[in-house]
């Protein structure tokens, strides 16, 4: 569609400063032009896809990112924590290249901080940090969701969507940020994760989005990751 | 019928009396205006109360994003409730909760509590909820400064607060 559009404003252009010669000039830069943006829309679709995690904080998302990145590079994206908004800025593992069913797909993993409309320095407190240090993390929490918010608005392709599967999925965060998703047009699985605790709930989970498709999971401990792996290759592939 | 109640005693709304009475000074605008002040001043300081600015859709119809998000972001700003008949849209959404996490500053503004009624059967804006007519995102919300209000109830036809006055 763009090589359309810039060889029929090419043509118009010359059409109204040059002569015969230069307009065989001008149509072979054009189609030159033409066969160039169609040799780098080829290779631009052949670049890994971008699929960030999502998901409220603490639902276990950069755990999940090490345990992709882990399994198929041998290294980790960042520290895991019990505590919320550890992960303050989006961090992403390159290339990582997913192979099942004699097929490869490779995508880039961002690992994104956990979204919330509200961050207060004293939830920090709670778990025996200082006040300058709280006050700092909760600062870098507030710009780490910003990114998070305009990372989902421009630069990601696909998104998997994380869920503690021992909480309440009906909260408004969920649905506003499932809603965005889908306004973006961008596909998307949810995963019920920490499928290892006693409380978890994966039919809950299901129940709240059931326009799409949920899978379980612990990535903690491992479980169903070749479900994880065979519908990530299906879905972001 | 939806509907909701705001009780700033202390008692939980859910369990009994009268949640939404119209009549009932606690839930209009302390001003007795239609909505905010113009200025974004807040009603009389003099009285001690909650204020409640519900926002027509007209009100916000032809307001661009970012005039929506002030409207909603100045009343919370002000310790009001900002109950919008017709909601935001996902973009706005996402634009709301960006603009909102820049202002949160230590001992002061720490961002918003939002809800509004859940799709039926979920979050249903599929094709199949399209077809249907259930992908109206327009739905009334309640939107708050995150260290006065409270969710104690949410379903299809029900949001249920708490609202503190510090």
């Amino acid at each position: 569609m763009n090589a359309v559009c810039y060889y029929a404003q090419s043509d118009s252009d010359f059409e109204s400063k040059s002569g015969p010669w230069e307009d065989d000039m001008g149509l072979l830069t054009s189609l030159k032009a033409s066969i160039s943006r169609a040799t780098s829309s080829l290779f631009a679709g052949s670049e890994p896809k971008r699929i960030g995690i999502y998901g409220p904080p603490n639902a276990g998302k950069t755990t999940l990112a090490n345990r992709i990145a882990r399994d198929w590079t041998g290294d980790a994206v960042g520290p895991e924590s019990h505590v919320p908004h550890e992960t303050r800025r989006a961090r992403r593992k390159e290339n990582v290249e997913i192979k099942r069913n004699g097929k490869s797909v490779t995508i880039d993993v961002v690992d994104t901080p956990g979204v919330t409309t509200k961050v207060d320095y004293n939830e920090f407190l709670e778990h025996d940090i200082e006040k300058e240090d709280a006050v700092r993390r909760s600062r870098e929490a507030t710009e780490g969701v910003a990114e998070a918010m305009h990372w989902l608005r421009e630069d990601v392709d696909g998104v998997i969507y994380v869920l503690d599967a021992a909480e309440d999925p009906f909260t408004q965060v969920n649905t506003m940020l499932i809603g965005i998703i889908e306004s973006q047009n961008l596909p998307v699985l949810i995963f019920a994760n920490k499928i290892d605790l006693e409380e978890a709930n994966i039919q809950r989970v299901a129940n709240a989005f059931p326009q799409h498709e949920t899978v379980p999971l612990s990535a903690l401990e491992g479980d169903n990751m070749d479900e994880v792996y065979d519908k990530i290759a299906e879905y972001f592939g | 019928m939806p509907e909701i109640t705001a009780n700033d005693d202390g008692d939980d709304p859910a369990s009994g009396g009268d949640p939404s009475d119209p009549t009932d000074g606690s839930a209009g605008s302390p001003g007795g205006g239609s909505g905010p002040p113009e200025d974004g001043s807040g009603g009389d300081p003099s009285i001690d109360g909650i204020q409640i600015d519900m926002i027509s859709a007209e009100r916000i119809e032809g307001m661009r994003t970012m005039e929506k998000i002030r409207l909603i972001l100045d009343g919370v700003h002000d310790g009001n409730i900002v109950i919008l008949e017709q909601g935001l849209d996902p973009e706005e959404e996402s634009k709301l909760i960006e603009v909102t996490m820049s202002e949160i500053n230590p001992d002061g503004f720490t961002g918003i509590e939002i809800e509004s009624y859940p799709g039926e059967g979920g979050n249903d804006s599929g094709l199949l909820g399209r077809l249907m007519g259930r992908d109206d995102p327009n739905k009334l919300t309640v939107i708050g400064p995150a260290n006065r209000i409270e969710t104690l109830h949410k379903d299809e036809k029900l949001i249920s607060t708490l609202i503190t006055r510090t």
